[in-house]
């Protein structure tokens, strides 16, 4: 029966966010407003993507400092990438390789991979299992996510059940 | 509003300006479909980034930054989405990337 509790959550929040975000406040409106909601909860349930992966409090609170760490390594090899980008020799070495994800769940997984893609400079192509095939620019961004710091943070954040 | 929030809101508009273009640059100039990804990869992260922040300090403490922090947060979510998507299928498709190991 939990997943019914996971579609009430999930009520409750979309109709905040709706709140939020609408502005309007009269009667017709919020009966609008409530009815849309519903519809999208039916629709999930209809879908059956209602599990507990809706709720976003599956990684730890330490994930701030980690999306702080992960900002700033974005801001470095984006001004990589457009160095490289704007210098007239092009100086790229594009490369294909594959790494190991250390994460016991899926969203640590999806994290992971996410996270690799959100840097310029490496792209997750594929991902079996554990092994992720990863396309990099450079063989220097290459060497950056093979040394395994985005790996250990990843994990350290994780919310192991 | 100060003058200086004012000024480095137009400091962030004007750098994501110029990080967009870098990543219409890079689509350009960079040899195949992978290593463009990585321009537009520029563009969707800095570019976006910077003038969504820009655009937040004109909001100041308001609904339209509630909205424009939503807007960011959906961006660093479906944006590396969508472009697994599309180096997954350029793979599956058996798209031969360009690689070289002219310079570390």
């Amino acid at each position: 029966m939990s997943n019914l509790k996971h579609a009430f959550n999930l009520t409750l929040f979309l109709f905040a966010v709706w709140l939020l975000l609408s502005g309007h406040y009269t009667p017709l409106m919020l009966v609008l407003g409530a009815a849309s909601t519903l519809l999208v909860v039916f629709l999930a349930i209809r879908v059956a993507i209602i599990d507990r992966e809706i709720q976003p409090v599956l990684l730890k609170p330490s994930v701030l400092f980690y999306w702080f760490w992960l900002a700033w390594e974005i801001i470095k090899s984006n001004l990589d990438v457009t160095r490289r980008i704007l210098s007239p020799g092009l100086p790229i070495s594009p490369k294909i390789f594959t790494v190991r994800a250390g994460q016991k769940t899926e969203l640590g997984r999806v994290t992971y991979a996410n996270s690799i893609t959100l840097v310029p400079g490496t792209v997750t192509m594929d991902i079996d299992e554990d092994i992720f095939t990863v396309h990099a620019l450079t063989q220097a961004a290459a060497a950056d996510l093979e040394r395994g710091e985005m790996n250990r943070r990843v994990c350290s954040v994780e919310n192991v059940f | 509003m100060g003058a200086a929030v004012h000024i480095l809101s137009w400091i962030c508009l004007l750098g994501g300006a110029c990080f967009l273009l870098v990543g219409a640059i890079g689509v350009l100039r960079l040899p195949d479909f992978y290593t463009r990804l990585h321009a537009v990869s520029v563009s969707d992260t800095m570019g976006a980034g910077l003038v969504l922040a820009g655009l937040m300090l004109q909001g100041g403490l308001s609904m339209v930054t509630v909205k424009l922090v939503l807007i960011f947060y959906f961006m660093i979510f479906t944006g590396p989405t969508a472009t697994h998507a599309l180096a997954e299928a350029a793979l599956q498709a058996k798209l031969k990337p360009v690689v070289d190991d002219r310079e570390p």
